[in-house]
């Protein structure tokens, strides 16, 4: 059912008539985020400009019983933000995108939901501060969208994740009335922990109007390597040795040999084709010493588990050439064919070789074309299938082939998502990897939150 | 000139020609990573404003999943066509060659409008018309003309403002740099260029003409510069009109193939980058003469900078001891387009009594984008705006920069806000120090 006039009137009278895009090739352009999968375009996106505006759209949409999407740059890879039918309203927070503080006494930044993440991390590193959480689309990516996804990257292993940095969260209900939760302290036991409820809710409990970031001091001194395998067995073994010798690498990455040739027939590096992988290895610290004897008992590890090829970056430009192969991974492989499906399914950072050879027979078995390439310190890697969308058959093979990459993590008692979220492509799995005692509690807690069900509906728990 | 391809009738033909480019569009993987780069986008945090929007809203088309092609076509050319996108782009989509093929496609299912068919088809191709209605512009201009900025060098004109809106702009000279030197046919032991002034260094900003001849005689190049040059054919090309292009093209073609030159160089980067990729990127429209023309100076074409820096070889040596500061503003059609960046630098930094001081996100699209000023004025201001506040951030005397488009949107950007700073070409920099 279309939207009726009178409530896009009034929208306007709230929003003004530039916030409120109502044409259809306007709405075309919310249909789709970064996932590949079947568009559907919303009655109707508004953009708020200031939180209380932000307020009043939501009570307005959701006393006229309108679904609710609310984007941010539409950058997530599990469908997050399509929208769930033709009535629903897209909000975007790109507007509410002001920095309010950044507090160097003690530690920690307010901001609104649209801020970008690198813009975030940059105007906090120009003060002399850290905010670690680097997602692979930090670029374009917002701050709420990090919460709600609860975005990863690859300083996860040491450093944690977007709920590690969380301190407090103002969210508006479904009446459009704010709650707050959290505070400006390291410590905080009022109420309940609700942003930790919110974080990875995926704009299905309420919508975020503030969020509160701690912040850390940064580390002052950092050491690049990158250690070349024959099998990927060594290579996952170092990983262990490396976490066992109780050192935390701040980035820990794994390229396969598929993603090292692919890289390499881009970009032309100087990598080893006919390594069965590598790691990409940084640590980091407050002292140089420190940091170097770290480096050493790490290149030691590398060796001693089987890497017969081991460079360790001298400066700054030869840092920059390790890192330019793990940040070619992507890219590359996206040039390679026109469709690429990037999965995030987690293991157990023990199981690795066995997801690796896993992955390496599911691919062979539906005749995929596959590289993995991820945060080997923290199980999270990502296979990634070169296909054609065009192609109905190859593309029915690439969707057994994720569902049956869901199914070992699963039986290596990994997760479906490490940090791409569920969205709906992964909603029908989550009984699997839980319950369905686990899937009934969620949908109380939503419909306690959310009586209509009009919050990003289709999403995550169905 | 081959055949070229008809132009389609109902939406369906439409739908179908825009599959032809379905190889090129599917190659997006709708990441968004474009958000972070799109000054149109910027500025109005439209998703239909932004590459993958409109990658999208083409896709959609193509497959029938909307009907509506006035208004994609509309979006699609809310574009600057700065390339930012395409350079930044993590799947290597070919942007420029989408976006300039749809433009052509979707404009012949709706129609060229009267003005521009008539500028493109009948007053760019004939360059003496075009150099009279200069001249008689020149000669009549005073009485409307308001100075705005002594310093920038600009007026406005109230009694124009419904076609110029409230701009301010330079006034025209009196004579056109290729009316005033007719042909050019000159020998230099360091080889010889032809030198393709393009429309705004010739008609409005002809110093900067004067200042390549300079150069050019300083170094001892010959230079060769036939007497009916037109237009490179831009504009017609982003307005969709390939049989305004291809004439264009095969007018310029057939000028230039009447002298022996070792390189074409310009001072316009839009002029360079066009000439270099765009005849290029549309060679299989023209007959096997024209192409390998076109094949020639798709490697021999260059920027003037770029042509003294790598060809000449001049050695501009640091200066220190300057006190006038310059900036540098990238135009896109250079970094973006042509990959040059560090060639101007190195002049502004050579000349004696400069002080050169980069601004910050030097090579942030100023906003001008052509006709895209025309037709979306207030977006190319608010967009321009954070251009202009970067500038001053660095205090400069002057700003210097590699292309006249980009020249004009600064002088209109700094005298509205009434900054007393110069902008000038870096060859008129560099002719003035010899």
């Amino acid at each position: 059912m279309p939207i009726s006039s009178n409530l896009i009137a009034e929208f306007k009278n709230l929003l003004g008539p530039e916030n409120v895009l109502t044409e259809e090739t306007d709405r075309l352009s919310y249909a789709y985020d970064a996932a590949v999968l079947k568009q559907v375009t919303p009655g109707l996106v508004v953009m708020p400009d200031n939180e209380e505006r932000l307020g009043r759209t939501v009570k307005l949409a959701y006393d006229n019983s309108l679904p609710i999407t609310v984007r941010g740059s539409g950058t997530n890879l599990s469908g997050a933000v399509i929208p769930d039918s033709s009535d629903t309203v897209v909000i975007l927070t790109n507007k509410l995108n002001k920095i309010l503080e950044i507090n160097l006494e003690d530690l920690y930044a307010v901001v609104e939901p649209g801020v970008l993440t690198a813009k975030f991390a940059n105007a906090v590193a120009a003060k002399g501060l850290f905010y670690p959480p680097d997602p692979g689309s930090q670029a374009v990516s917002t701050l709420a969208g990090n919460v709600a996804l609860n975005a990863g990257g690859l300083r996860g292993l040491k450093y944690g994740v977007t709920k590690d940095y969380l301190m407090g969260v103002e969210f508006f209900d479904h009446n459009g009335e704010l709650v707050k939760t959290g505070s400006r302290t390291v410590k905080c036991v009022t109420g309940y922990n609700l942003g930790g409820m919110m974080v990875s809710s995926e704009g299905t409990l309420g919508i975020f109007s503030k969020l509160i970031f701690k912040l850390v001091p940064p580390p002052k001194a950092s050491q690049a390597m990158m250690a070349v395998y024959d099998t990927v067995e060594g290579a996952s073994e170092t990983v262990a040795a490396i976490i066992a010798a109780h050192i935390l690498p701040c980035t820990l990455e794994f390229l396969d040999q598929k993603c090292i040739r692919v890289v390499e027939a881009n970009s032309k590096i100087g990598l080893p084709t006919e390594a069965a992988a590598i790691l990409l290895i940084e640590v980091d610290g407050s002292h140089q010493a420190g940091v170097d004897e770290d480096a050493a008992k790490v290149k030691e590890l590398c060796a001693k588990c089987g890497s017969k090829n081991i460079q360790v970056a001298r400066d700054a430009e030869e840092k920059n050439k390790i890192w330019e192969a793990r940040r070619n991974a992507l890219p590359s492989l996206a040039r390679a064919k026109p469709t690429t499906v990037l999965e995030d399914a987690t293991v157990p950072r023990s199981k690795i070789p066995a997801m690796v050879s896993e992955l390496n027979r599911i691919a062979s078995k539906y005749k995929l074309e596959m590289g993995t390439f991820g945060h080997a310190g923290d199980g999270n890697l990502h296979p990634t299938i070169l296909t054609d969308r065009r192609n109905e058959e190859e593309f029915k093979r690439v969707e057994d082939a994720v569902d049956e990459i869901f199914d070992v993590a699963l039986s290596l008692q990994g997760t479906l998502s490490g940090e791409h979220g569920i969205g709906i492509a992964k909603a029908k799995w989550m009984v699997k990897e839980t319950n369905k005692a686990t899937i009934e509690f969620s949908k109380r807690l939503r419909t306690a939150l959310d009586p209509k069900y009009l919050f990003n509906a289709g999403k995550k728990i169905i | 000139m081959s055949e070229l391809p008809k132009s389609p009738v109902t939406l369906g033909e439409l739908a179908k020609l825009l599959m032809s480019l379905d190889d090129l569009l599917i190659t997006c993987m709708r990441c968004g990573f474009c958000q972070s780069v799109c000054p149109v986008y910027g500025a109005t945090f439209r998703e239909a404003d932004v590459t993958r929007g409109k990658i999208a809203l083409l896709d959609d088309l193509a497959h029938e999943l909307t009907l509506d092609a006035k208004n994609v076509d509309d979006r699609l050319n809310r574009c600057l066509l700065c390339g930012s996108c395409e350079t930044n782009c993590p799947s290597g989509v070919k942007i420029m060659d989408i976006f300039l093929k749809a433009r052509a496609i979707v404009t012949g299912y709706r129609g060229l409008g009267a003005i521009k068919k008539l500028v493109f088809r009948f007053v760019l191709p004939r360059p003496r018309l075009f150099n009279f209605m200069i001249g008689i512009s020149g000669v009549f201009q005073t009485p409307f003309l308001r100075r705005a900025s002594e310093k920038v060098g600009t007026s406005r004109a109230p009694i124009l403002t419904p076609f110029l809106g409230n701009r301010h702009i330079p006034s025209l000279p009196s004579q056109t740099f290729s009316s005033s030197h007719g042909k050019i046919d000159e020998l230099g032991p360091n080889g010889r260029v032809a030198l393709f002034p393009g429309c705004v260094p010739d008609k409005i900003f002809n110093k900067m003409s004067e200042a390549c001849l300079k150069i050019l005689r300083h170094h001892q190049v010959g230079v060769f510069m036939p007497p009916d040059l037109v237009c490179c054919g831009i504009p017609a090309l982003a307005s969709g009109d390939i049989k305004g292009f291809d004439q264009l093209v095969v007018q310029n073609l057939a000028s230039l193939i009447k002298g022996k030159f070792n390189y074409l160089v310009t001072p316009c980067a839009t002029c360079a980058s066009n000439i270099k990729e765009n005849w290029y990127r549309f060679i299989d429209h023209f007959n096997p003469g024209e192409r390998a023309q076109i094949q020639d100076l798709h490697t021999k074409t260059m920027d003037i900078t770029a042509f003294l820096v790598r060809v000449l070889k001049v050695d501009f040596k640091p200066a220190s001891g300057g006190t006038q500061t310059v900036t540098y503003h990238d135009s896109c059609h250079l970094k973006k387009g042509l990959g040059i960046g560090a060639e101007p630098r190195m002049i502004l930094k050579s000349l004696l009594g400069y002080n050169y001081r980069e601004m910050p996100d030097a090579d942030r699209c100023c906003g001008n984008g052509g006709s895209f000023n025309l037709y979306h004025y207030g977006l190319s201001k608010d967009i321009g705006q954070v251009k202009r506040d970067n500038i001053v951030s660095v205090s400069p005397k002057v700003v210097a920069t590699g292309c006249p488009a980009c020249v004009l949107q600064l002088m209109d950007l700094l005298s509205q806000n009434r900054d007393e700073i110069e902008v000038r070409h870096v060859v008129e920099l560099y002719a003035d120090s010899l």
